[in-house]
């Protein structure tokens, strides 16, 4: 190349943007920031624990985080990629209900079991996300029936096979102790949880993903503008199916590793739970439109949630305030992310 | 004797199309159209709304397939059934929109679809060094100098994300550049700049095909001139034998724009 461009350095018209500005235009920054804010006002709030020093603290709201944010995780994705699934809360109390039902009522082994499982779950999101892309119907429709269908199928097939509304002594099942060994159980004298470390997993394979792969720039064109994507040769219908599998599949570890943790599983577990994964997404920067939002944002939107939960318990206010607490997070974030985007489209 | 698909030295046209005619139901949307692109030349083709353009488009894009006529690269005949087909023969279109992401950065977007990876396998990843210096060098030589490739592409103004779709399709192989209107929503400086970009892809040996409906924007640039109307040609002129106020009277229709303006007069005269 003849031209060559000039090196980055000297080129005057790079002014020197100041940090504050600089942060203001990343989808994650907010986040940040509000789980400290939320950090520090339980810490205040609820002083009678000791927020900073003990670590016993930490794992119960890491544990609950954790919780939120695997499947938050697929889901900031799918958001960046344009789509919702408002069946992936569901999903949680399925795949954990049918590994109770091979483990207790087909005697099988956890680990086959558990592949089966997974396999439900990637069959799901596979039909979620054909049908979206075939139907071209809006994927809030489509998960939404996917979400009632599999809650009626929840409640009435797990009343009709055990007579009861959970299936219980899922750890008689062989192979159980080194399975929840791997997934659910405690790993320090102060119970933190190994599921912990799949939700950090989890977040550094799906930011590498979006910023790194191939993968993450048709995520975010799929998002962006999938019209474009397609004419300049994006499989935008491939990338979003994969999404929606990537989605449910996530849930149905999510599944596994609930039944595994509490060795039962209750026929409405999961439900509700899918839109605080979307509030995690939309804290972390995802917009509702798509093109946008960070995977690391999103762990820190699972970390405020989570934060919040037990805070409210240690600071002995009434457990209902959580959903109020929830809402205006999730008004905050939607207002910063807003300008955020505002910021990034006229940087000039 | 020249044969079709010639030029005057034996050599055959980089894309010619002839005689081609497209039909929607009853509506004739090209009749009897021949047009032809020489590398390192800029052919215009002007038309009001309604004139054919965008069917002339699609056809040489390979979006329709011509009803009748044919259609010849480096004197070959082709039929293109997908705008894969097109592609593939360096054939790139740069549509009004862009195909861009705005929300993306420029070296996001100039990539997107032809992302540049290194290692292999399921460590397969963006080559992101690679793609955002390859960004640079190639907005280069358009003549921009991209300050910071990171910067998302809906910062950019008109003129230069014109720049990025241009500078892409041709890094990604093109020959031939079909240009969809690059001028119209832009103001008199931007549109300038543009047509500065199009004298950069033709000295750079690119057969550029500039589509409009500004005379002022063509005769700058065009070294020959198709003036289409309802779908045909009422007019092919090379570079010098036309003169701009020519065009500009051939493209508003004569006699109608001489007889609207009376009428305008007449309107501000009754005041």
């Amino acid at each position: 190349m003849s031209t060559a461009a000039p090196p980055v350095a000297s080129d005057e018209r790079l002014v020197a943007i100041g940090l504050g500005k600089r942060l203001l235009t990343r989808p994650d920054i907010g986040a940040f920031l509000g789980a400290i804010a939320v950090f520090l006002g339980f810490s205040y709030f609820a002083r009678d624990v000791n927020w900073f020093g003990d670590p016993a603290i930490w794992a119960s709201w890491s544990d609950q985080a954790a919780q939120y944010g695997i499947v938050a995780v697929p889901v900031a994705l799918l958001m960046i990629g344009g789509e919702f699934d408002l069946s992936a809360g569901v999903m949680i109390g399925s795949s954990g209900l049918l590994l109770g039902y091979l483990a207790t009522h087909a005697d099988m082994n956890i680990w086959p079991a558990m592949v089966i499982v997974l396999l439900f779950g990637l069959t799901i999101g596979f039909l979620n996300g054909i049908t979206v892309v075939k139907t071209r119907l809006p994927s809030f429709i489509v998960t939404l029936a996917t979400f009632f269908i599999l809650q009626g199928v929840n409640a009435a097939l797990t009343l009709k096979l055990t007579g009861q509304t959970a299936i219980q002594d899922i750890d008689t099942a062989g192979g159980f102790d080194s399975a929840r060994r791997w997934l659910a159980s405690e790993i320090t004298q102060y119970d933190f949880k190994v599921k912990v470390l799949w939700w950090v997993g989890l977040t550094i394979v799906g930011a590498w993903l979006l910023s790194k792969a191939r993968f993450g720039n048709w995520i975010y064109s799929a998002g962006g503008d999938p019209v474009a994507a397609r004419n300049i040769g994006v499989p935008v219908a491939r990338t979003k199916v994969m999404l929606f599998m990537m989605t449910s599949g996530v849930a149905s570890l999510m599944g596994i590793i609930e039944a595994l943790e509490l060795r039962s599983m209750q026929s409405k577990e999961g439900i509700g739970l899918e839109f605080i994964f979307i509030i995690c997404a939309v804290v972390g920067g995802c917009l509702l439109t798509g093109g946008y939002g960070s995977v690391i944002g999103t762990f820190f939107g699972a970390a405020m949630l989570g934060m919040v939960q037990l805070g409210i318990v240690f600071a002995q206010w009434d457990s209902n305030w959580t959903f109020t607490f929830q809402g205006v997070i999730l008004f905050l974030a939607v207002m910063l992310n807003t300008l955020i985007r505002n910021r990034a489209q006229k940087a000039r | 004797m020249i044969v079709a698909g010639e030029i005057g030295n034996g050599a055959p046209h980089l894309l010619q199309v002839e005689n081609i005619s497209k039909y929607f139901g009853s509506v004739v949307a090209l009749n009897d159209v021949s047009a032809h692109a020489n590398a390192g030349e800029v052919t215009c083709i002007l038309g009001d709304n309604g004139a054919g353009k965008s069917s002339f488009i699609k056809i040489v894009s390979g979006v329709h397939e011509q009803d009748e006529g044919r259609m010849l690269v480096d004197g070959e005949d082709v039929r293109f059934h997908s705008p894969r087909d097109a592609r593939a023969r360096g054939i790139a279109t740069v549509y009004q929109d862009l195909a861009m992401c705005p929300l993306m950065s420029i070296w996001r977007n100039f990539f997107l679809g032809e992302e540049p990876t290194k290692w292999r396998g399921p460590f397969s990843r963006l080559d992101v060094a690679l793609a955002k210096r390859t960004a640079r060098e190639q907005m280069a030589q358009m003549g921009i100098d991209v300050r910071d490739p990171e910067q998302p592409v809906g910062t950019l103004s008109g003129g230069e994300r014109q720049a990025v779709a241009i500078a892409r399709a041709i890094y990604f192989g093109a020959r031939v550049l079909i240009l969809d209107e690059p001028t119209s929503a832009l103001g008199v400086k931007q549109a300038a700049i543009v047509l500065r970009y199009i004298l950069q892809a033709r000295d750079r040996g690119i057969g550029v095909i500039f589509i409009t409906h500004n005379p002022h924007h063509a005769f700058p640039v065009g070294d020959h001139f198709i003036l289409l109307n309802r779908g045909r040609v009422i007019g092919d002129y090379e570079k010098g034998t036309v003169t701009r106020d020519e065009l500009v009277r051939q493209m508003a229709g004569g006699a109608e724009l001489e007889a609207l303006t009376h009428e305008l007069e007449g309107l501000t005269a009754s005041e």
